[in-house]
C-alpha cells in the first residue's frame, strides 16, 4: 500500500489558483523532491498535505485512510511530521526542552500531570539520541533562538523526527544556509532516509541537494504539475529545462 | 544551571516563610492581618490568571466573572443553604469552574484581543445578572445578612469569624494547595505543552498538540483557582457585591500579574501585594488612588516589561 496518495488537490485563494489539480503518490521509504520556481505552489501543496488548511477540492489518503478533513495534530498522531520554510521552533527554550516537548507528546504524555521515573528516563535517553543524531549534543542547554541558522534548522528537523513519523515533510531545509551547513543538513537527511528508512518529501531549491538525494522528483510550475520522474529523467526533460532548470542555471 | 535552581528554591523558601509569618510581622510594620489575607486571596487570583496569561500565553479580561461566581456561590451557600464555611468554598469554586468549563468551548478558538474581548462580554453578562437579580443577590447593595462560620472538625471548633489569624491560616492553606497544584502542573508534560503553545502555537499544533483542547484545560484550571480565590474573598469580607464581577476587577488582576511579572511564578503575588498596599494606603489619602496605581503600572510596563520581580532578578544577576 502506498504511504501517501494525494488525489487531484486544488487550492484557491480568492481568484488565485495556488495549487491546481495535483496528484502524487509516495511509497514507504521513498525520498521525493518537489521543485519549482518561487510561487509555484510548493509550500501550499505541503500545507494541504499536513492540514494547515483544507483543499478547495481533492482528496488526501495517508496509509489507506482518508485524512482530507483531519486537523494537523491528528495527522501528526497518524505519523506525519513537517518542518517549515521559515523555521518554527520554541526560540526562548533550550534545545533540550524543545526536543523534550516533542518526545513527550510522541510518547502519549501530552495530558499527563506526572511522569514516572522510568518514563522520564526513557524521555531523557531519547532526547540524547536525537541531539546526537542532529549534531546538537554540545548545544543542549542553549536557547534555540540564539543558535546559528543551521542549528535551528537541525533542531526543527530533530523535533519532527522525535514524533516517530512515517512521513517527513521538509520545506526548503537548506534555504539561507552556507555550503558547510547545507552539506551537514544534506548528510542528516540522507541518514534519516538510509538508516531510519523514513519516507521524506522535500521541497528544495538547491539542485545539487535534490539530484544528490531524491529517488523521484516532481516539478511544479504556476500551481500545475509540469513533470515527474527520476533525477535522470527530470534532468533530461526539455519542458523542465525551459521552465525551471534553464532559469536556475542562467 | 544548578545555581539557578538553588536560587529558585531559596526564593520559594523565602516566599513561604514570609507568608507563614505574616500575622506576626505585618502588624509590626503597621499592617493588619486582614490586609495580609487580602494580599494572599488576590495574589491567588492573580497567580491563577497568570497560569493562563504567563504560562499559556492567553489573555483573559474576564476572570472577575469566575472570581465573582466563586464569591456569590460561597455567600449564597451560607445565606440560603447551609451555614458551613467548607461547603461554601466547595460550592463557590465549583460554580465558577463549571461556568468556565461550559463557556470555554465558545471562546477557545479565539486568539489575542478577540479572546480578551469575548471574555469581557461574558463577564459583564454575569455582572448584570448579579446587579439586576435583586431578590437573590441583593443587587447593587450586595449580598448581606451572612457571615463565615466557625470551622467544625467534630473534635474541635475553630472560630475563624472572630479570630482573624485563624482565618488567615485557613486562607493560606488553601492558597498553598492551589499554588502547589499549579506549580506541579507547570513542571509536568502537560505544563510543557502549555509553554509550547505560548512560545509558538503553530509549532505546537504541528507537534501533535491539539491546541484548542489544551487551552480549554488551562482555562478551566485557571478559572477554578480564581473561583476559589473569589469564594475566599467573600468569606474575608463577609460580603459580596457585583463589583467582584465587574470588568475593572478583571483589569485589576491583569495589572497585578503584569506589575509583578507574568513570566515568573511568584510575580503576580508580589503584584497583588503592591496593589493591595497601594490601594490601602492611597485610598485613605486621595480619591484618585487608582490614577496613581495606573501611573505606576504604566511606568513598570514601559521600563520593566518583565515586571517588578524582573527588576529584582536583574539586580540579583548583576
Ligand atoms: N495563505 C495564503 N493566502 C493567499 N495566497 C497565498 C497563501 N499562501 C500562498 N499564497 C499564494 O500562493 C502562491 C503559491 O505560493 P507558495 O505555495 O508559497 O509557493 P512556493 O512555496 O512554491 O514558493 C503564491 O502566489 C502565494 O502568494
Ligand atoms: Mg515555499
Amino acid at each position: 500500500m502506498s504511504l501517501l496518495r494525494v488525489e487531484n488537490v486544488s487550492k484557491h485563494f480568492g481568484s488565485l489558483v495556488a495549487v491546481n489539480n495535483i496528484s502524487m503518490v509516495v511509497e514507504p521509504g521513498e525520498l521525493r523532491a518537489v521543485i519549482g520556481p518561487n510561487g509555484a505552489g510548493k509550500t501550499t501543496f505541503f500545507n494541504l498535505i499536513s492540514g494547515f488548511f483544507p483543499p478547495t477540492s481533492g482528496r488526501i489518503v495517508f496509509n489507506g485512510e482518508d485524512i482530507t478533513a483531519l486537523k494537523p495534530a491528528r495527522r501528526v498522531w497518524r505519523g506525519m511530521a513537517r518542518t517549515f520554510q521559515i523555521t518554527e521552533v520554541f526560540p526562548e527554550l533550550p534545545v533540550r526542552e524543545n526536543l523534550r516537548i516533542a518526545v513527550e507528546v510522541a510518547a502519549g504524555n501530552r495530558l499527563n500531570p506526572w511522569l514516572s521515573r522510568d518514563a522520564d528516563g526513557e524521555v531523557r535517553a531519547r532526547i540524547v539520541e536525537l541531539m546526537d543524531m542532529g549534531g546538537l549534543a554540545d548545544k543542549a542547554d542553549r536557547l534555540v533562538g540564539e543558535l546559528a541558522h543551521g542549528d535551528q534548522r537541525a533542531t526543527e528537523i530533530m523535533m519532527a523526527l522525535a514524533l516517530n513519523p512515517r512521513l517527513l515533510l521538509l520545506d526548503e531545509p537548506t534555504a539561507g544556509m552556507g555550503d558547510q551547513e547545507t552539506y551537514d543538513i544534506t548528510q542528516l537527511i540522507r541518514k534519516l532516509h538510509r538508516e531510519e528508512k523514513l519516507a521524506i518529501v522535500l521541497i528544495e531549491h538547491d539542485m545539487r541537494v535534490v539530484f544528490h538525494l531524491a529517488d523521484r522528483i516532481m516539478v511544479l510550475a504556476e500551481g500545475e504539475p509540469l513533470a515527474e520522474g527520476t533525477p535522470r529523467e527530470i534532468g533530461a526533460n526539455e519542458a523542465v529545462q525551459a521552465a525551471y532548470l534553464g532559469k536556475a542555471a542562467a | 544551571m544548578a545555581g539557578d535552581d538553588l536560587q529558585k528554591r531559596a526564593a520559594t523558601a523565602i516566599v513561604w516563610l514570609l507568608l507563614l509569618g505574616m500575622p506576626f510581622w505585618l502588624p509590626a510594620i503597621g499592617g493588619y492581618t486582614e490586609l495580609g489575607a487580602r494580599v494572599v486571596v488576590l495574589g491567588l487570583a492573580a497567580m491563577s490568571l497568570n497560569f493562563l496569561l504567563g504560562y499559556t500565553g492567553v489573555l483573559s479580561f474576564g476572570h472577575a466573572a469566575y472570581f465573582g461566581l466563586g464569591a456569590y456561590g460561597a455567600g449564597m451557600t451560607i445565606r440560603y443553604l447551609v451555614p458551613s464555611t467548607s461547603l461554601s468554598i466547595i460550592v463557590g469554586t465549583l460554580a465558577g469552574t463549571i461556568a468556565a468549563a461550559l463557556i470555554g468551548p465558545m471562546i477557545i478558538r479565539l486568539r489575542g484581543v478577540y479572546f480578551a474581548m469575548v471574555t469581557i462580554a461574558f463577564g459583564q453578562t454575569f455582572y448584570f445578572i448579579a446587579f439586576r437579580w435583586n431578590t437573590v443577590t441583593g443587587g447593587d447593595d450586595g449580598l448581606i445578612g451572612w457571615t463565615r462560620q466557625p470551622l467544625d472538625f467534630g473534635f474541635a471548633k475553630i472560630d475563624i469569624l472572630h479570630d482573624s489569624v485563624a482565618f488567615y491560616y485557613l486562607v493560606l492553606v488553601l492558597f498553598a494547595v492551589a499554588v502547589g497544584c499549579m506549580a506541579w502542573l507547570l513542571r509536568s508534560p502537560f505544563g510543557r505543552t502549555l509553554l509550547a503553545i505560548r512560545e509558538n502555537e503553530r509549532r505546537a499544533r504541528f507537534l501533535g498538540i491539539p491546541v484548542d483542547q489544551h487551552i480549554w484545560i488551562s482555562w478551566v484550571i485557571s478559572c477554578c483557582f480564581v473561583s476559589l480565590a473569589g469564594a475566599l474573598y467573600a468569606l474575608l469580607n463577609n460580603f459580596v457585591d457585583p463589583r467582584a464581577l465587574y470588568w475593572s476587577q478583571s483589569g485589576d488582576f491583569v495589572i497585578m500579574a503584569v506589575l509583578g511579572g507574568m513570566r515568573s511564578f511568584w510575580g503576580p503575588l508580589l503584584g497583588a501585594a503592591i496593589f493591595v498596599v497601594l490601594q490601602d494606603y492611597l485610598s485613605s489619602q486621595t480619591q484618585n488612588w487608582m490614577s496613581f496605581v495606573g501611573l505606576f503600572f504604566v511606568l513598570v510596563v514601559l521600563f520593566f516589561p518583565r515586571g517588578v520581580l524582573g527588576i529584582i532578578r536583574r539586580r540579583a544577576a548583576a
